[in-house]
């Protein structure tokens, strides 16, 4: 519903995917001298990370995203982090990229669900994007492109009032409404319950601007305070001590969005039990709106087309497997529940021609890294792009 | 056809006083400070604390009566199956409840869809409508039964517009299409808050801030779009008609928005801004009217009693940890039942002073729907002994 939700969706998953791969990196990484050539080092690892913050932050990418738009399902943004990941010299199976998205979305959703104000989306994004900021700390031309897209988000979302903030907030929910993928890292804190819902703190510090419950004030015809009166309720409840800092540096106070992973925890989900909820999961939305999968697809395809450097020698490049063995992944690709699996897109194509002539346009500008197969049509030029995913 | 009426609110009474007095400055009279817990007394009028305590007000200061414990005056009964998991949107819960018998229907948005539960036969689902073009299909924002006199009809709104079904859902009465931008704008587009008016108008709140009114014929569709209001800037989040008996000057429907702003009017062939109270920048999410008395529920936990006529603050309650989501009124007896993200649903009780016309509110029961943030809860009955809650991602309807 609202049409400024797609830019806090894109970023917040973006920042949980690093963090799910740097502890995935560093977790296989083998010292520089000892490594075979198949093998991941830190040199790799620091490699990967600046190569997808780089596209990730692409300023011409980035523009289209923060254009007013409606959200897409999750299958099809899906696509976009697909690209994302393969922005270097990682290749990651199917069953791993299924798992990367299924941490990357529970995750951001436990987070949006946790937020103790509307408005305190935004202190999670910008806790992701200082994380961002320290894995790429000694690349100051990464750095800028983040500095420029937070400046662009106080633009964007600072002067926003707490209703709208709630209209992004419920839009995210529905996004993310019937998933409950069961994670390890959950599980342990007690975050979630084994049915793989959230739990729901009834204690803590209020959000910010509410008052603790368990006072009635009682006013007469002149405005003026006559009587006061306490209820009890079950919660547990204090003030808050201090508003998180929305400005481009600052202490933002809410946990909420930081680096959960480290090395020593591996991260985990769980398919079965899940499907438990088969019989409450609508059918996702069966007429997809055609422009949205065009747009998305020129997001997909602008991350394509960046210049990127490929493994020398033609090799498909080091691949990083988020289970703990070969076998795993590979049972894990066979056992996934088939409403599941994140089906790739067709893509039809649309009779609109004001926007393909747009895009056509921008497309013109960019320079495409990949050889063109036979001098087909825009829209196979596309399915082949996606076929060679 | 714009309506015409002031556009001044009614100056109040007394000394208006705005939020941030409220919070801030200490009091100069004397206070009297009780201690209630849930308290234990009998339906209808029990013995009240606030009474004694009030006529001892200067300087006596006594202890607080009653029964202090966790009086419970409801119980958990049964739980009804819903097609589809419930959306996180305000008063995100239909009850159809005809008087004296129990609940004929239920529904819950989820999405693009609304899921119905009737008395009998299976669970259904009523799609939102698509408004023709080639476009997905779009988001419902609510749903709620208007009842008239003549008949009862179902009325959804949604991002492209409003749909009025037959109280079961089966026939579309009428669909009205707003007017939604080729491309996303900045702003959405979506209608919101539905409420019956006197009887024969069904009114529609929509994002840019107008509210639709409809003129709805006793049987047939010819539904007519009969006035437009245009009073708040901020996108519409609910609608309530009064539900008890209206007071002199006062209004019989009140409107409110995301920034708070709650507007009184009287309706009828030209409906009338009789009053606006404004907003402090934190959202009214829902709203209910009865005997004069504006009960209004906001994003930062409060529920505030406004006087319909003059635009007073009268009561101020810290209800909610979390942004409210709903709140419900039984006209029989007064009773307010609120939800929120917070996992609480609270019953109230509302009353007024025939002596000092002060405005009461107690607090009757707290019930704590865990790990789930209440997104619609309603009162089954007229006399609020029975109400339903649902919640974001449960696909259930939980009956007390």
């Amino acid at each position: 519903m609202s049409a400024r939700a797609l830019p806090l969706l894109f970023l917040n998953l973006g920042g949980e995917m690093l963090y799910i791969l740097d502890q995935r990196l560093r977790a296989q990484s083998i010292p520089g001298d000892k490594a075979r050539k198949d093998e991941w080092t830190d040199v790799d690892r620091k490699r990967v990370m600046n190569d997808i913050i780089s596209t990730m932050f692409n300023r011409k990418f980035l523009e289209e995203l923060f254009k007013p738009q409606e959200l897409y399902s999750k299958k099809a943004l899906r696509t976009v982090y697909d690209r994302l990941a393969h922005a270097s010299i990682m290749r990651l199976n199917q069953a791993s990229m299924d798992k990367l998205y299924d941490l990357m979305t529970m995750a951001f959703k436990y987070q949006v669900l946790l937020c103790p104000r509307p408005r305190d989306i935004l202190l999670v994004t910008f806790n992701h994007l200082d994380a961002i900021k320290d894995f790429i700390y000694e690349s100051p031309g990464i750095l800028n492109q983040v500095d420029e897209t937070f400046r662009q988000l106080i633009e964007t979302y600072n002067c926003l009032s707490d209703g709208e903030f709630q209209l992004i907030r419920q839009t995210l929910l529905i996004f993310f409404q019937d998933m409950h993928i069961r994670v390890s890292i959950f599980l342990k804190d007690k975050v979630q319950n084994s049915n793989g819902r959230f739990a729901l703190p009834t204690s803590g510090p209020v959000p910010w601007g509410t008052e603790v419950p368990g006072l009635i004030r009682i006013f007469n015809q002149k405005g003026m305070e006559v009587k006061r009166t306490e209820f009890t309720t079950g919660g547990n409840y204090i003030t808050p001590q201090r508003e998180g800092s929305f400005e481009l540096y600052g202490d933002r106070v809410l946990k909420l969005g930081t680096n959960m992973y480290s090395v020593s925890r591996p991260v985990e989900t769980h398919m079965a039990g899940s499907s438990k909820n088969l019989a409450s999961r609508a059918k996702e939305n069966t007429v997809p709106n055609p422009f949205a999968k065009e747009e998305l697809n020129f997001l997909a395809r602008l991350l394509g087309g960046l210049d990127i450097q490929k493994p020398a020698g033609g090799e498909t490049g080091f691949r990083l497997n988020l289970f703990t063995t070969d076998e795993e992944e590979e049972h894990a690709a066979q056992t996934r529940p088939e409403d599941l699996s994140y089906k790739v897109i067709n893509i039809e194509a649309t009779q609109e021609p004001g926007r393909r002539a747009e895009l056509s346009r921008i497309l013109g500008e960019l320079e495409v890294a990949e050889p063109r197969p036979g001098g087909a049509g825009k829209g196979e030029d596309l399915l082949a792009l996606m076929d060679g995913l | 056809p714009v309506p015409p009426g002031p556009t001044s609110a009614i100056p109040p009474r007394g000394v208006p006083v705005s939020a941030a007095t409220l919070t801030s400055s200490p009091r100069a009279s004397p206070l009297v400070r009780h201690h209630a817990a849930t308290r234990l007394h009998g339906g209808g009028g029990g013995p009240r604390v606030s009474a004694g305590g009030r006529r001892a007000a200067r300087g006596s200061g006594t202890g607080g009566s009653g029964v202090p414990g966790t009086g419970r005056w409801y119980r958990r009964e049964r739980a009804l199956a819903l097609r589809s998991s419930s959306s996180a949107l305000y008063n995100n819960l239909a009850v159809l409840c005809p008087p004296a018998r129990p609940p004929r229907a239920f529904g819950a948005v989820h999405g693009t869809t609304l899921s119905l539960l009737g008395p009998e036969g299976p669970p259904r689902q009523l799609p939102a409508r698509g408004g023709g073009s080639a476009l997905s299909t779009p988001l419902l924002t609510q749903a709620a039964w208007c009842e008239l006199p003549a008949r009862v009809l179902l009325v959804l709104t949604s991002q492209r517009g409003v749909q009025m079904y037959d109280a079961d859902g089966s026939t579309l009465v009428f669909w009205h299409a707003l007017d939604v931008p080729e491309h996303p704008a900045a702003h959405s587009v979506f209608a919101r808050g539905i409420s019956v008016a006197r009887e024969h108008f069904i009114c529609v709140g929509t994002s840019s801030g107008a509210v639709l009114v409809f003129d709805i014929p006793p049987k047939g569709t010819n539904v007519t779009l009969s006035e437009v209001l245009e009073q708040h800037r901020d996108p519409v989040t609910d609608i309530a008609a009064e539900q008890g008996q209206a007071l002199e000057g006062a209004g019989d429907l009140v409107t409110a928005d995301d920034s708070g702003t709650l507007c009184l009017w009287s309706t009828g062939e030209e409906f009338t801004l009789l009053g606006k109270i404004p907003g402090s920048g934190c959202t009214c999410s829902s709203v209910t009217l009865w005997n004069g008395i504006v009960a209004a529920g906001y994003g930062n936990g409060q529920i505030r009693l406004w006087e319909a006529g003059t635009g007073q603050l009268r009561a101020q309650v810290s209800a909610h940890a979390r942004w409210i989501y709903a709140l419900d009124l039984a006209p029989l007896t007064g009773k307010l039942l609120s939800g929120a993200e917070d996992s609480f649903v609270h019953v109230w009780k509302l009353s007024r002073d025939p002596d000092t016309d002060d405005v009461e509110i107690q607090h009757c029961h707290a019930e704590c729907v865990t790990d789930t943030q209440v997104c619609g809860a309603r009162f089954c009955d007229p006399a609020g002994d029975t109400f339903a809650v649902t919640g974001y991602d449960l696909s259930e309807i939980l009956c007390y």
